[in-house]
């Protein structure tokens, strides 16, 4: 094959792999929001339905996760989420509070327990 | 100028864009995305991809778990098609959030095309901030506000990602592990943070409960699922409340 065209395929994959599947949904998006206004009653629904598809998101990615974090046990994750989330309400509601001690736990977790 | 009627409403967006910017240098997010990205970019570098194709991947799809799907799949020899679908599926989220965000947006004036780049700039990150700094924003500024924290978190994610990508062989295991798992317990906490109505923590706690649930399932579309199931009944619950007061 012509090498030009063997350096553009992983780009031509991104797009149509990466780029069209993902935006497709702000274009969507940004067709449905024309009429909408800004206290209409539907969008309390629209946010009810991000905040939920979010939250499902988040569970997903930490009982189902991908790359490096599968090598650590679900356990860990699990344990780690929960503490960090503890630390946010104790801390006042501190985002980097619950943050730094999830990762703390995680990592000492996976140091731990990891073969 | 002899017409000085569009001046009333041209305020500057340089100001306003740059008032975004610092916001969101100031915000916590902006750390976690430095790290996350530093994350990404050694995974990227880990599986075979160039440079040049992470820091478009994360220019293009600027939604982080998309990002480690494509990646993750394409290396570990999944097909274009399998990919894609993979990323539709994780991105389903930017429908809702794109929808409640743009009519914050938007004034009398604003045209269609200006909305553009802030629905192509919106992920968790960039929306989360951007509902809780936006309403102390005067109306006609909030696009460039928005332009501006969106393109400072891409910035320090594009900054990240090329770090990342270099010190991919000296991350011990552990440590690329911890640095994919800020972007749930980031997400985590300031969900969490910005969930003050009843409406929104219901919707929270069935999400992360009907995500996994449906998934181990095997449900298909388990998170279109996840978002219509928890966030309609989040709903009725509010509805049935507000008429029973």
């Amino acid at each position: 094959m012509n090498p030009n065209l063997v350096d553009f395929w992983p780009y031509l994959i991104l797009v149509l792999a990466g780029f069209l599947p993902n935006e497709v949904w702000r274009v969507l998006g940004l067709m449905l929001a024309r009429g909408l206004d800004e206290d209409s009653e539907i969008l309390v629904w629209v946010r009810a339905l991000a905040t939920a598809v979010l939250a499902g998101v988040i569970g997903k990615l930490i009982l189902f996760p991908s790359g490096a974090l599968t090598t650590i046990p679900v356990q860990v994750r699990i344990a780690a989420a929960g503490l960090g989330l503890l630390a946010f309400f104790l801390a006042r509601r501190s985002v980097f509070a619950g943050v730094a001690v999830g990762e703390a736990v995680l990592i000492a977790g996976a140091l731990a327990f990891s073969p | 100028m002899s017409d000085p009627a569009p001046e009333t409403r041209a305020v500057s967006p340089l100001a306003p864009f740059f008032a975004g910017f610092r916001a969101s240098w100031r915000s916590v997010f902006v750390y976690v995305l430095f790290g996350t990205f530093v994350g990404i970019g050694a995974l990227a570098h880990d599986f075979g991809f160039s440079l040049g194709w992470m820091l478009l991947s994360t220019a293009l799809i600027w939604a982080g778990p998309a990002q480690v799907v494509l990646i993750s799949t394409l290396g570990t020899g999944g097909s274009a098609f399998e990919a894609a679908l993979a990323v539709w599926l994780s991105s389903v989220r930017l429908l809702p959030m794109v929808i409640a965000l743009l009519p914050i947006l938007r004034t009398e004036h604003t045209r269609n095309r200006e909305l553009i780049l802030p629905a192509h700039l919106t992920a968790v990150s960039m929306w989360i901030e951007s509902l809780r700094l936006l309403p102390a924003v005067p109306p006609e500024q909030r696009i460039a506000f928005c332009n501006g924290i969106g393109i400072g978190m891409l910035a320090s994610s594009l900054l990240a990602s090329g770090m990342g990508f270099y010190l991919a062989g000296s991350l011990p295991r552990v440590f690329a592990a911890a640095l994919l798992f800020l972007t749930p317990m980031s997400f985590l906490v300031s969900v969490t943070r910005n969930s003050r109505l009843l409406v929104e923590r219901l919707a929270f706690a069935l999400g992360i409960a009907l995500g996994p649930l449906l998934a181990a399932m095997q449900v298909e579309l388990d998170l279109i699922w996840s978002g219509v199931i928890g966030g309609t009944i989040a709903y009725v619950v509010h509805r049935l409340r507000e008429a029973a007061r």
